[in-house]
């Protein structure tokens, strides 16, 4: 036997949050697909096979507001391309092999990367995958259905639901935003996200700032100071 | 099928391959220093683009809900003092859902 993981506790909580508000924000995504001309059985493929929030917003959104639905197609496309990145750091978290690949990468996506790498121990983080994903997805689930029953009855912005996907985002970067170097790589991401928003597609500028990323990443190191400030927080 | 089936189904599954993608990757290139970097700092960079776009793209325009941006201010209140994920979620929609209701 393993002796308990003392972050327990602290994890779950924080999971069964983001699940409630998964749930919320789940039946916002339900009614709102509903709501705009999709099928219960359409909308719940999105929720289960699609399975990341922002993309099926996304796709039901492009679609809602007139656009084809193949621009609403390269829309989520191009929303989804972020969890690709985000399987780099789960992959060296979990280390999945073999079929494991095929489980393990349905996943992956920004509340349980950003739980996952907000630990302080391999152990919690894979904890925090699994806890986040596993709980997240059945409440996700449930929240889609529930949002498609009700249908058009509810109006997401009258209970403020409109304001839960940059806040939940804004809570699950704010551990990550200890490191100077990161609140850096925050600014420059949200800089050139919004320069963008007026001259690109829907998508594109979330999956430009991956570049702010790739450029910060690749820069050479200049601060080995930063790496004890960092193990004094965490 | 409907080309709106379609999409779907297309949508779906290429989201879905795109994160297999990223969990296949060979593990040299995870084990390089600088990808490791990278990997640390792009969802950083890419939930703080979809907190700045989630509060200010309006469609190819910028555009502002001040009850949005009432409540997420009310949210980072929280995060401050150190309120758990819940809390934060609850009392930014609860500020808007207010707001809301009383302008």
């Amino acid at each position: 036997m393993e002796e308990p993981l003392p972050e327990r506790g602290v994890i779950l909580r924080a999971a069964v949050g983001i699940g409630l508000y998964a749930l919320a924000f789940g039946a916002s995504v339900g009614a709102f697909a509903v709501g705009s001309g999709l099928t219960v059985a359409q909308t719940m493929v999105l929720s289960v096979v699609m399975f990341t929030g922002a993309s099926q917003f996304a796709f039901v959104g492009v679609a809602a507001s007139g656009g084809s639905p193949f621009a609403a197609l390269l829309a989520s496309l191009l929303l989804g391309v972020r969890n690709a990145f985000y399987g780099v750091p789960v992959s060296e978290i979990l280390h999945p092999r073999g079929l494991a690949r095929l489980w393990t990468a349905h996943f992956v996506i920004d509340e349980t990367t950003a739980m996952a790498i907000s630990q302080s121990s391999p152990r919690a983080r894979r904890y925090a995958f699994w806890a986040t994903g596993l709980i997240l997805f059945s409440l996700w689930q449930l929240g889609n259905f529930a949002g498609a029953m009700v249908g058009r009855a509810v109006n997401p912005s009258d209970i403020g639901l409109d304001a839960a996907a940059p806040a939940v985002f804004l809570a699950l970067l704010w551990p990550g935003l200890r490191r100077r170097a990161a609140r850096w790589v925050a600014l420059g991401g949200a800089v050139v996200a919004l320069a963008l928003v007026p001259v690109a597609p829907p998508g594109i500028p979330v999956v430009a700032a991956a570049g702010v990323a790739l450029v910060a990443g690749l820069l050479p190191q200049r601060e080995p100071a930063e790496q004890s400030e960092e193990r004094e927080v965490t | 099928m409907t080309s709106l089936w379609l999409a779907v189904v297309l949508a779906a599954v290429g989201c879905y391959l795109l994160k297999l993608a990223g969990v296949s990757l060979p593990e040299s290139i995870l084990n390089h220093p600088k990808v490791q970097r990278v990997a640390q700092f792009l969802p950083v960079a890419m939930l703080s683009a979809l907190v700045a776009v989630e509060l200010f793209d309006g469609g190819r325009r910028y555009a502002l809900d001040w009850r949005i941006l009432a409540g997420v201010t009310a949210g980072v209140i929280a995060l401050l003092l150190r309120r758990g994920f819940l809390v934060v979620f609850l009392v930014a929609i609860g500020v808007t859902a207010l707001l809301r209701l009383i302008t």
